[in-house]
């Protein structure tokens, strides 16, 4: 294989297995714990370095994901205390954690080759350099066997305890009840983030492990609300803006973890703004729609109230619900258009379908129901003009 | 290295002027964002700071640290924005909010820098400091600027300060009270954001959050009012600059950014663990002192029961029948003797007056008299 495609492959490779916990972590509101452990898995690399006197030493991996399932349990302590906040204990646990490995590096700094930058960064392009050579063939970079191998356990865990993972996400109290241990899950989950991370972070670096974890996840939630389809698409998100940061990255000579962070970037950006129902213009319409609509309804429900001729003139009532001109036109036109109002010489009168409507309106007001008022809207054809 | 050093060495005062003053302003402003269930905000912003050091670098060419320091600010509002935006119009919640920004910010801010890098100009060498920070950078004017910083936001910080308490406790109540919360919580965002932005300089872009984070967490522990808690959260923080600032300079190849947030870390677990109202170990200290009260009046009614069914309240009872009971041992029933509950004579104790009104009252204490 060539260098290119190897760069490429781990890449995508990384980028799933951080994507299948990351949908997990994104749902059960515990997106910040992958950034706390990228960063407080650092002491455990020194220590396992100062132990193995090896950068590729498996026992490195298995020292940082401890450091790392430390960083969760140090968290709960804290938090379970009842001093602070979930998210004041991660604040305080990873800075320190971080620090701790800083200074180990610093003072150990003639003797180690290793280096913060590296660390905190990662660099894919050297990815390749490192191979893994069985006697004398090579086999390919030992990156790429790393997190190949790490993904195909947590497929394995995904797809033996799907139901049970999927209950206790969403439903602690009745996962329990069940008998499925919620602890256990999440103490697996955390075990799996942990792994992912220190494989991923080797060859991507700390934050882009948090990128890689968040975003396509995020991004998928805004897309749907199925599970399986969410683990599906942040997949796909990941592996595609993997392969095209690779390629960003060729093009602008820059860093290829922060090209494939910024393509993950402008994914969200684009599904942010423009998800069908999720997304910011969508929200945004529905919003603005959702104010007209009860607009409608006080002025209907106004006109009800108001039987003589001088209340319902058309500038009289721009006065009276004190509304803008444009809000009070648009307010109108609508009404029209749905055949509520008829409007004879600037008076305004409400028809028999309008009082029909907010005759029900006012019950629905009075009783306060909630699933009635789609089907008045069904009812009245309403507000489709 | 001799206490003197601090008074003479020029450039290892301005250094503990510097982080000194750093600590104060975060420790204040960090009181807020703590307050806020804000406390990882200051994380994300940090992060999304870092495209606007290598925006402003791209755009002036010039390495001017105010210059690189504007650049910051605008592209950590942006962030704070768009946290603000996805939270408030999405199902998104706000971890992941955080999360996304502070990593595809600093992604983005990576690519930028990697990209200046390998630009033909050779004046970028140095603007990876704001990544780990290096205090010994820093300078006079530096320093002028977090001090004009400090007292800018403390000025602020005292005018505001009815409002901010006001929307920090009860959000509803200042809105119907006609605050203009959004202005007001912009205000402390945008405080925030620049004394994050001081910062990176002197600790990076890392650790910063623990700078905001830790001296406002330890000053929580000793109060419940809100200046009492800004201003222990500013001397916290002074001191972790100070303590942090001599401790790495006495010792070769110690980063002083990290040792900062080890002190404050300190004072973390010195006030989780000591502090009188909340700390664990006083708590711990209540907890056993309730749980032995809890023992003694388990036995002691344990007696009543057996002194109700006889018409003498004193009448001694043999030590003997208690030992069915679990709850006894020689000390419960010496302290029981003690409180002059009971009076014990050789092997058989008798049940005083006042043992009897007590126990009798034990489980109707709440109950109103009927």
């Amino acid at each position: 294989m060539s260098p290119m495609l190897e760069i490429q492959l781990i890449a995508a490779i990384t980028a799933a297995a951080c994507a299948i916990p990351g949908v997990f972590l994104v749902l059960r509101k515990m997106a910040l714990i992958s950034d706390a452990i990228s960063h407080s898995i650092l002491p455990g690399i020194v220590i396992g370095f100062f132990i193995t006197h090896d950068l590729a030493s498996p026992w490195l991996i298995i020292f940082a994901a401890f450091s790392g399932i430390i960083t969760v349990v140090l968290v709960e302590l804290i938090q379970k205390t009842g001093l602070v906040k979930e998210d004041t204990a991660i604040g305080l646990v990873f800075p320190a954690l971080f620090s701790i490995g800083v200074i180990l590096i610093a003072q150990h700094a003639n003797d180690v080759h290793l280096d913060i930058d590296a660390v905190l960064l990662g660099d894919l392009a050297f990815a390749p350099f490192d191979r893994w050579i069985v006697e004398g063939s090579d086999l390919g970079p030992k990156g790429l066997w790393t997190i190949s191998v790490i993904l195909l356990i947590s497929l394995m865990l995904l797809l033996a305890y799907y139901k049970e993972l999927k209950l206790s996400t969403f439903d602690i109290g009745l996962s329990s009840a069940l008998g499925f241990s919620p602890v256990l899950m999440h103490y697996g989950l955390m075990s799996v983030a942990s792994v992912t991370t220190v494989a991923a972070f080797d060859a991507v670096g700390a934050i882009l492990v948090v990128a890689l974890m968040i975003a396509p996840a995020a991004t998928a939630y805004l897309l749907t609300t199925d599970l399986k389809k969410m683990i599906f698409l942040s997949v796909l998100f990941g592996v595609s803006s993997a392969i095209g940061g690779y390629w960003m990255a060729r093009g602008l000579d820059a860093s290829i973890s922060g090209s494939i962070t910024t393509v993950l970037g402008l994914l969200f950006l684009l599904v942010y703004l423009f998800a069908p129902s999720k997304g910011l213009i969508a929200v945004l319409s529905k919003q603005s729609r959702q104010r007209i609509e009860v607009s409608l309804i006080t002025f209907l429900l106004h006109l009800n109230n108001h039987d003589s001729v001088e209340e319902r003139r058309v500038g009289h009532l721009q006065e009276h619900i004190n509304w803008q001109r444009v809000r009070a036109n648009s307010v109108l036109e609508l009404a029209v258009k749905n055949n509520m109002i008829n409007i004879k010489d600037q008076v305004v009168e409400l028809t028999p379908k309008g009082l029909a409507f907010t005759e029900r309106a006012l019950d629905y007001i009075l009783t306060n129901k909630d699933e009635k008022i789609e089907d008045m809207k069904d009812d009245f054809f309403l507000f489709r003009g | 290295m001799e206490i003197t050093d601090y008074f003479t060495d020029y450039t290892l005062r301005t250094i503990t002027l510097g982080t000194a003053v750093l600590g104060a302003i975060c420790g204040m402003l960090g009181s807020f964002a703590v307050l806020r269930k804000q406390s990882l905000l200051g994380d994300a912003i940090s992060h999304a700071a870092l495209p606007g050091i290598a925006v402003a670098f791209l755009i002036t060419g010039a390495k001017d640290a105010n210059v690189l320091l504007l650049g910051a600010l605008v592209s950590g509002l942006i962030g704070v924005f768009w946290i603000r935006g996805i939270t408030t119009k999405t199902h998104l919640k706000t971890d992941t909010a955080l999360g996304l920004i502070l990593s595809l910010f600093f992604g983005f801010g990576m690519l930028l820098l990697t990209y200046i890098q390998k630009q033909p100009n050779a004046n970028q060498a140095g603007l990876d400091k704001y990544l780990f920070g290096q205090a010994a950078t820093l300078v006079e004017s530096d320093v002028k600027l977090m001090i004009i910083v400090t007292g800018i936001s403390l000025l602020v910080m005292l005018l505001f300060w009815k409002e901010f308490k006001l929307l920090l406790f009860d959000k509803n109540y200042a809105m119907t009270l006609g605050f203009n919360t959004k202005f007001i919580d912009g205000l402390i965002s945008f405080f925030i954001v620049l004394a994050i932005v001081i910062g990176l300089q002197t600790v990076g872009v890392v650790l910063m959050s623990a700078m905001l984070l830790a001296p406002a967490a330890a000053a929580r522990q000793w109060t419940n009012s809100l200046s009492v808690m800004v201003l222990l959260a500013a001397i916290f923080g002074i001191f972790s600059g100070v303590f942090g600032t001599a401790i790495s300079a006495s010792q070769p190849n110690l980063s002083t950014g990290p040792v900062i947030v080890l002190v404050a870390s300190v004072f973390v677990v010195i006030s989780f663990i000591f502090s009188p109202g909340r700390g664990v170990l006083f708590k711990q200290l209540r907890l056993v002192r309730n749980r032995r009260e809890l023992e003694l009046k388990k036995t002691l009614y344990f007696m009543y029961d057996i002194v109700r069914k006889h018409d003498d309240v004193s009448r001694p009872h043999s030590i003997r029948i208690l030992n069915n009971f679990q709850g006894f041992t020689k000390s419960t029933l010496s302290k029981l003797a003690e409180k002059n509950w009971i009076t014990i004579q050789g092997q058989s104790w008798s049940m005083t007056n006042t043992g009897f009104d007590v126990a009798s009252n034990l489980y109707n204490k709440n109950l109103p008299e009927s």
